[in-house]
Formats: C-alpha cells, sequence, structure tokens
C-alpha cells in the first residue's frame, strides 16, 4: 500500500505502523515507551502525528497505516506536544546528562535535541533518589526512570521472567522488582533485556559504567555466544581492543535465534576473553615446569614426538580431541589432521559428556 | 546422537527453536531449560503463556520450569524409559495414537507393541515413583492437545541407558505422529556453542564430514581422492575409550579446546591415566588443568578473535566474526594445525574462507552454505545448494531412513544404584551462571561473583537426617573419591537425591561420577550414581 509522509509517497507492508513505515524510510519519529520487540504502549505521546481528515492528534505508535494516508510529522502542533513531553519528563527526574551513562545512547536527550531544548522550562522539586546498585551486572537510578514500561514488559512478556513490574499507584506509581526488593535480592536473573531495551540511563550494565566507558565510544561486531548450544548472535561491543559490553544483535533479530534476547552468560560472560590468565606465548615442559619458548621450538618438539610415537606404536597410538568450543573450519581441519597426516580415525570430541 | 541416527537416519535437532511457539503442547525431559539453555526457556515460556500450548515437565528436580507446567512428573532418577514408555503403554491402550501415520512412515510395530505391554501404569508407578492416575493425566494431555514438541537435554542422554532414552523419545513422537512436522519434532538441546558442528565436522571416531562412514568403501573414497591420501577405514576410539587406554594403545593426545580433566567423569582416572601418556599436546586459550599436565601448550585465539562458522542446536549454521585482534604470540587455531601438518609436509588451508571451501565441496548438507549468505543471519542444513532456503524442519514427508524403527525397549536399572553404604542419588549438572569445566566463565568476573564457588543440593529432610544446616561445609564420598562442598539445602531435590554442578575444579562432582558408559554411545552415566553425605566436624 502507498501512504504520504511529509510529503513524501512511500509504501508500507500490511500490518505496520504509521511509526514503523516512516522509520523504514528513514523518517524520524521519536517514540519513548514503544520498542519493537515491547510492542505499543501508548504511554508517552512523544510518537504523535497529524494524519489528514483525522481529528486531533495520533500516537503512530499505534496507528495501522492505511492506503492513502497523509501524515504529517513536523506541523507546530506535533512539535509542540514533543516539546511538551520532553519539558515535562525533563522536569520530573534528574537527568544529568554530564555525567550520565547513557549519554548520547538515550532517546529522550535525542529528542531534546533534535527539538533544540537546552534545559527544561520548569523544574519540579523531585528529592534525588539513592541508586539501586545491589546487582552484580545492573545499576538502576529511580530518577532517571520516565516510566516508558519497556523493561516491565520486556521482563513480562519478551524473556518471561516475571520479576519487573509497576508497583504503588498514580503519582507514587514505579517500576518495582518483585515486592520492590533491591534488584539484587530479586528474583532477577541478569537477562539484561531491560536494560537493553531502557530508553533512557535508567537501567545500565554496571561493566561499561566502572570502566567509565559510554555505548557511544564502542564499535559492534556480531559475534556467536561461545556458551551453550542456542548460539545467540551477539553485538559484542569494544574499545581499544577490549571487550567492554554485550547486546543482543538487533540486526535481522526477529530471524535470529535469540530474538533479541541472551542469558546472564552471554550478557556477562564474555570478559574472560581479556582475562589476564590468557595464554601468550607457547609453553613447553622442561624439567618437569611448563616454560615458555618459540613457535618453532614447540611446533617441532610436537612434529617430532608424535613422529616418534607413531613410528614406535603404530600410528592408532596417536588420539586427537576436537572441541565443541572451536569453529567448524577448526574442527574440520583437526579431523583432516589425524585422518590424513596420521592415518587414524582416532578423534572425537566432549559433545558426549 | 546414536539413538536418533539409528532409528530415524539423522542425530540432530529435528525442529527449529522457534517452532515451539507452534506447538499445541510440549513435553520437556531431562532438560533444566530455563538454567542450560535460558534464552530457548524464555521462547518455552512464551509458547505457553501467549499460545497456550500445554506443558508437561519430567524431571526429578523441581525444575524453575516447573511453575509452568500443567503436569510435573517426577520420576526417580534414571528411570526415563519406563516413563515414556508408561505414557506410550496408555496413549496405545486407549487407541490415541495416529494409525495412519504409524502405517505410512513407521516400521517395527510388532515388536515394539510387546515390548510396550511390559509397562503397565501399576509397573510404571513401581519403577519411576509416578502415580498412575497422574501418568494418565499425562498420556491424556500430550496425545490429545494437536501437535507436540519433545525437547530434552543431557539429563536422558547421560546415563549408562542414553541411547534407550532417545529411542523411547522418537517412539513416543512416532506414534502420535510428531515427527516430520511444524511444531513437533524430537530435539536434544545441545549443551555447547559448537557440539552439532563438532559432529558434523567429522569430529568423531566413525564418520567423516556430514556422517559419511569411515567404513563405508564408498565415502573412503571419495575422501581419499579429494585429500589425495590414503584412509584408515577402520573405526576409532571414542574419547571416553581413549582415556582408560592411555599409557596402553593410547600414547600421545592433542586435545583441542577441551578440559577433561574437570569434565570427564571419575576424575581421579582421568588424571592418572593422562600422566601414562609418554606426549600430551593442548591447544587452548587458557592454562586448565589438563593444559597443566600437558608436555606442550599451543595458545590459540578465543571466539572473539576469530572468523569462521559455528552450528548451533538447530543445525543453523551461523558466521561468526573477530571483534578483537589477538595479543601475544598466539596463533589462530587453524594455522597451528596447518603448522604441523606442514612439518609433515602436507599443505593445509590456511584461510577459514579456504577450509569452508573443502567442507562445502566434501558435506552436501553444507553445500549451499556460503559466507557471504550467512554473513547477517544463519542457515540450517540441510542446504544442498546456494538457491536452497535451508531446512528448519527435518523429515517431513520422509525420513532420512525412509522410515522410522520403532524400539522395543526395555527397563534397565542404573548401573549404581543407592545402597546401605552410599545411600543417595547423586546426579550432576550445570548451574545458570557458569558453564561447563568453568574455563571461561569462571574466568568472567560478574559470573564469578555470582556464584563463586561449587555446593550440593541436598533436600531439608536429609539435611536433618545429617544434622546439616544450609551453607555449612560437608564431604560427599562415593565408591570412586570424596569432594568437600558447601550444603545448599532446597527442596528443588526429592528426598534421597543430591545434586552437584559440576564446573568447580577444586570441589569436581566428576571425581565422584560413574564411567560405566552407554554401550552404543559411549556416554558416561553422570546423571546416577551413589554417594553419602558426611558432616565435617
Ligand atoms: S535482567 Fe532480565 S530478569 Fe532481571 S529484571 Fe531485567 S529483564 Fe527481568
Ligand atoms: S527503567 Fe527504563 S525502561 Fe523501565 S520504565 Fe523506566 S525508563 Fe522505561
Ligand atoms: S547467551 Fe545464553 S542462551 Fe544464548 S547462547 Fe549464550 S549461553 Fe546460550
Ligand atoms: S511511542 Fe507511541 S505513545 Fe509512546
Amino acid at each position: 500500500m502507498k501512504l504520504t509522509i511529509d510529503g513524501r509517497s512511500i509504501e508500507a507492508q500490511e500490518g505496520q505502523t504509521v511509526l514503523d513505515a516512516a522509520r523504514a524510510n528513514g523518517i524520524y519519529i521519536p517514540a519513548l515507551c514503544y520498542h519493537p520487540r515491547t510492542g505499543k504502549a501508548g504511554r508517552c505521546r512523544a510518537c504523535v502525528v497529524e494524519i489528514e481528515g483525522v481529528r486531533g492528534l495520533k500516537e503512530s505508535c499505534a496507528t495501522p497505516a492505511r492506503e492513502g494516508m497523509v501524515v504529517h510529522t513536523d506541523t507546530p502542533r506535533v512539535m509542540e506536544t514533543r516539546r511538551t513531553v520532553v519539558e515535562l519528563l525533563l522536569a520530573d527526574g534528574h537527568h544529568n546528562c554530564l555525567s550520565c551513562q547513557a549519554s548520547g545512547d538515550c532517546e529522550l536527550q535525542r529528542m531534546a535535541y533534535m527539538l533544540g531544548i537546552e534545559r527544561p522550562g520548569l523544574l519540579f522539586d523531585v528529592p534525588p533518589e539513592p541508586l539501586d546498585e545491589s546487582s552484580e551486572g545492573i545499576v538502576r537510578e529511580a530518577d532517571k526512570c520516565i516510566q516508558c514500561g519497556r523493561c516491565v514488559t520486556a521482563c513480562q512478556n519478551t524473556v518471561v521472567n516475571r520479576v519487573l513490574a509497576f508497583g504503588y499507584r498514580g503519582h507514587h506509581a514505579r517500576v518495582i522488582a518483585d515486592d520492590d526488593k533491591p534488584l539484587g535480592e530479586s528474583s532477577c536473573v541478569l537477562c539484561g533485556e531491560c536494560v537493553q531495551v531502557c530508553p533512557v540511563g535508567a537501567l545500565t550494565f554496571t561493566g561499561p559504567r566502572k570502566a567509565r566507558i559510554r555505548p557511544s565510544e564502542t564499535t559492534a561486531t556480531k559475534v556467536t555466544c561461545p556458551y551453550c548450544g542456542v548460539g545467540c548472535q551477539i553485538d559484542f561491543h569494544v574499545k581499544d581492543n577490549r571487550y567492554v559490553y554485550s547486546e543482543a544483535t538487533e540486526t535481522a533479530w526477529e530471524r535470529q535465534p535469540n530474538k533479541g534476547m541472551l542469558c546472564v552468560k552471554g550478557r556477562f560472560g564474555l570478559d574472560f576473553v581479556d582475562s589476564p590468565e590468557r595464554l601468550r606465548s607457547p609453553l613447553v615442559r622442561k624439567d618437569g615446569k611448563l616454560v615458555e619458548a618459540s613457535w618453532d621450538e614447540a611446533l617441532d618438539l610436537v612434529a617430532s614426538k608424535l613422529k616418534t610415537v607413531q613410528e614406535a606404536h603404530g600410528t592408532d597410538a596417536l588420539g586427537f580431541f576436537s572441541s565443541a568450543k572451536v569453529t567448524n573450519e577448526e574442527n574440520y581441519a583437526l579431523q583432516r589432521l589425524a585422518r590424513v597426516v596420521f592415518g587414524t580415525n582416532n578423534i572425537d570430541h566432549c559433545a558426549r559428556l | 546422537m546414536a539413538g536418533l541416527a539409528a532409528t530415524l537416519g539423522s542425530g540432530a535437532m529435528t525442529n527449529a527453536m522457534e517452532e515451539v511457539l507452534q506447538a499445541k503442547v510440549i513435553l520437556v525431559i531431562g532438560s533444566n531449560t530455563t538454567w542450560n539453555h535460558p534464552v530457548f526457556g524464555s521462547l518455552l515460556k512464551r509458547a505457553v503463556k501467549d499460545r497456550g500450548a500445554k506443558l508437561i515437565v519430567c524431571d526429578p528436580r523441581r525444575i524453575d520450569l516447573i511453575d509452568f507446567a500443567d503436569v510435573w512428573l517426577r520420576h526417580r532418577n534414571g528411570t526415563d524409559v519406563a516413563l515414556l514408555s508408561g505414557l506410550q503403554h496408555i496413549i496405545l491402550r486407549e487407541g490415541w495414537q495416529n494409525e495412519e501415520y504409524l502405517k505410512e512412515r513407521t516400521e517395527g510395530y510388532e515388536a515394539y507393541r510387546k515390548a510396550v505391554d511390559f509397562f503397565t501404569p501399576e509397573k510404571v508407578e513401581e519403577l519411576t515413583g509416578v502415580k498412575a492416575a497422574d501418568l494418565y493425566a499425562a498420556a491424556a494431555l500430550y496425545a490429545k492437545s494437536g501437535v507436540g514438541a519433545l525437547y530434552y537435554c543431557m539429563g536422558i542422554t547421560q546415563h549408562s541407558h542414553g541411547v534407550d532414552n532417545v529411542k523411547a523419545c522418537v517412539n513416543l513422537q512416532l506414534i502420535l505422529g510428531n515427527l516430520g512436522v511444524v511444531g513437533g519434532g524430537v530435539n536434544p538441546l545441545r549443551g555447547q556453542s559448537n557440539v552439532q558442528g563438532a559432529c558434523d565436522m567429522g569430529g568423531l571416531p566413525v564418520f567423516f564430514t556430514g556422517y559419511q562412514p569411515v567404513s563405508n568403501a564408498a565415502a573412503v573414497e571419495k575422501f581419499s581422492k579429494y585429500w589425495n591420501a590414503k584412509l584408515s577405514d577402520k573405526a576409532g576410539l571414542t574419547l571416553t575409550q581413549m582415556i582408560p587406554e592411555c599409557g596402553a594403545k593410547i600414547r600421545a593426545l592433542y586435545v583441542l579446546g577441551e578440559n577433561p580433566m574437570v569434565s570427564d567423569p571419575n576424575l581421579h582416572h582421568v588424571e592418572e591415566s593422562l600422566r601414562k601418556l609418554d606426549f600430551l599436546v593442548v591447544q587452548d586459550i587458557f592454562l586448565t588443568e589438563t593444559a597443566q599436565l600437558a608436555d606442550v601448550v599451543l595458545p590459540g585465539v578465543s571466539f572473539a578473535e576469530k572468523l569462521g562458522t559455528i552450528s548451533n542446536t538447530e543445525r543453523r549454521v551461523q558466521l561468526t566474526q573477530p571483534a578483537l585482534q589477538p595479543r601475544g604470540n598466539v596463533r589462530q587455531d587453524y594455522e597451528i594445525i596447518a603448522d604441523i601438518a606442514q612439518r609433515f609436509g602436507h599443505e593445509f588451508p590456511r584461510t577459514p574462507e579456504a577450509l569452508w571451501k573443502e567442507i562445502r565441496d566434501l558435506t552436501p548438507a553444507y553445500a549451499g552454505i556460503s559466507y557471504e549468505r550467512i554473513r547477517e543471519v544463519g542457515l540450517p542444513w540441510p542446504c544442498p545448494n546456494e538457491t536452497h532456503p535451508g531446512t528448519p524442519t527435518l523429515h517431513v514427508g520422509k525420513f532420512s531412513r525412509g522410515l522410522a524403527l520403532l524400539s522395543p525397549l526395555e527397563y534397565k536399572p542404573s548401573a549404581e544404584l543407592p545402597d546401605a553404604e552410599y545411600p543417595l542419588v547423586l546426579s550432576t549438572g550445570r548451574v545458570l551462571e557458569h558453564f561447563h569445566t568453568g574455563s571461561m566463565s569462571r574466568r568472567a568476573e560478574i559470573l564469578d561473583r555470582l556464584v563463586p564457588s561449587g555446593h550440593v543440593e541436598l533436600h531439608p529432610d536429609d539435611a536433618a537426617k545429617h544434622g546439616v544446616a544450609d551453607g555449612e561445609k560437608v564431604a560427599v564420598r562415593s565408591r570412586r573419591g570424596r569432594i568437600e562442598t558447601t550444603a545448599l539445602v532446597t527442596d528443588r531435590v526429592a528426598p534421597g537425591s543430591i545434586f552437584i554442578p559440576f564446573h568447580f575444579a577444586e570441589a569436581a562432582a566428576n571425581v565422584l561420577t560413574n564411567d560405566a558408559l552407554d554401550p552404543a554411545c559411549k556416554i558416561p552415566e553422570y546423571k546416577v550414581c551413589a554417594a553419602r553425605l558426611e558432616k565435617l566436624a
């Protein structure tokens, strides 16, 4: 179907919302409560647009695209509404971007920037709230929560871990873990999904926070999780050739095996790659001790020893263990080594263990 | 693997993970899914919560998934064949089976039917401890809700009769016509990132790549020709056969990225064996417990520093790309292997791309999978050519072996059962926060802080009997060894049972476990052995 957004004629698919169609075509409409994984929530009104022939403003995240629709995303009325949304949110919390972990990766900050808001027109006198640093992996800053509800939906419906919920009523409404426990004492399993969908700095990862590295400073490469067989696709964030943090890949997330999710191991278990215990040189046993050696020395020794054993005891005196942790190419190379170079089928791996 | 290959002709998860959302009823046995495969666990919970799928969980431990289950069958450790056959007994007696499917797609019904007769609900109750009424309820739910998916993990395979367990799963799915349909299947959840790939690539003593048997003359000829080498057609030894032969038949061992010192059953024995070798070379990224015994240690690179493919539990071949530059005097693992081959006058491919080309040339199921096609999203094999979309669901219309085989099974008790001296049933497994031998996860700061040391799960009744409090140090002893660890008092385990995670080298559960092997697939019996608890003074 065809519709018009800001004077541009646009092709949209059945089932897409106005927001989806606009984004798919590179047209900016902010959205604070909507996220592709958690769906529409209709809470924030950041995404409102004008639709010709329709009275009032419409939430684009909840409005299905229709043939022939004419949509405006930048009218004065739309801008005024967006401005009010941002002003109220900024006034109602402690949005100190200067030292915020999410700065540069915050959807509220981006909105304010797009609207040219330098400082909120009004500030409510909200008492500061202490950080919740009880969890090993996640820091909660209630001061920065804009109550969009993404984390609650993610925890309840996406990963179905049922930890987060909205607690209390009216003006006191807030996101709570279990019956309002510190996150570290709650039933949270540290999947990190809530952090990944939070649009602001209210939920952040402890690792990059401690390292004082913001998400905007890292580059990401899609890798495969080295732990279980689900094969989660991970955006592996790196700065200065060191691992910083993991996100479930957003690249084609709906078609990946993990569909935008990770578990505690893929989320928080990858820093072993930078462990000081990583081997940095070949080792050879001398006088009963393993000592550093050159590659040539180590490889020559391996070759001569394997040859000696082969000559003395026959080729089936050699055994090879390949690995369920290395790639197909490497497994292939090792069995080729066993079979072709040594002529033995004594090759197996730990999968049965 | 062996059980699936023998009955269906292919040893892999039959259906894609996301198909769980299309199942009407789900049976999970021997898989603590939300701990061991948490992301799949989330999908499974969504199937129940959003799609209204019914869930049956069979597990001796009160695992978290039970909160989502319609029926929980708490059978005794090691009685899976009896439990699964009991379900089938009821289904066949009530006539709930899929007759047409049985006729058109299976063979071996007569012998199978006779074997199932033995497993009356009363008999099964006696063997498993599951009440006949509960068994009936589960059978009715599973047989009458529509397409059913079955998932299992090491709880099924790590038994001295693991192959029978798998066959029992296959039988159940066959009589209901749940194989070769979307949303069904027999689905082993693989415990490590590339178990599937390691098998597919011929990291097995009896197969070249793609399960082409080394005993098959045509296969040997094909591979000999391609590699231009003389090959052996004699089946090799499995890992669990090689270890006891160390110093005897096996004199030198090349270990790539594995840590049998912590992962193998009956650890004391493993260490003794490895010490008997003339020569041990270990290629790894850490000085693991096994590497510490080596004569030469070759430093490879981690997953984050390499290019290559990994095949996940649903046969999906995914590309993994280097995110970090290797540091130190280390080499790519394929380079190290090529360096050794070179010293014997063989030129091996020296890039992942070149190795991949050989794999595709030699392995029909992988032929159509180019790096280009899987740069964004992986493809499930079989994928025979570059226009083929890949195969998320196996056995649609026809099984790899033609007709599927129904297997007659009998109940075999576990190799070691509790007695007066060792009155507790010990099983081993994983915790959510750690992985396998811990060589990676225990070097991850947050995971290590979350669960820094091992423990033994102990039922409150047994704790009281032994006068042991939660958090107290205890010793656990079996016929093979003794470890000290911390008591975790919980009703997660049944009375009379204890559970120890095996990640912790300093209190390694596998000091205690039994190295009795399944006769067909040589998997050790991790899930059941007899043990006793001792209070420390
Ligand atoms: S980390 Fe996961 S389990 Fe914990 S609160 Fe967030 S979404 Fe829920
Ligand atoms: S914590 Fe983040 S995701 Fe959750 S409601 Fe607040 S702003 Fe939204
Ligand atoms: S993130 Fe968790 S579920 Fe995903 S592959 Fe890694 S270990 Fe498995
Ligand atoms: S994004 Fe549409 S109402 Fe919040």
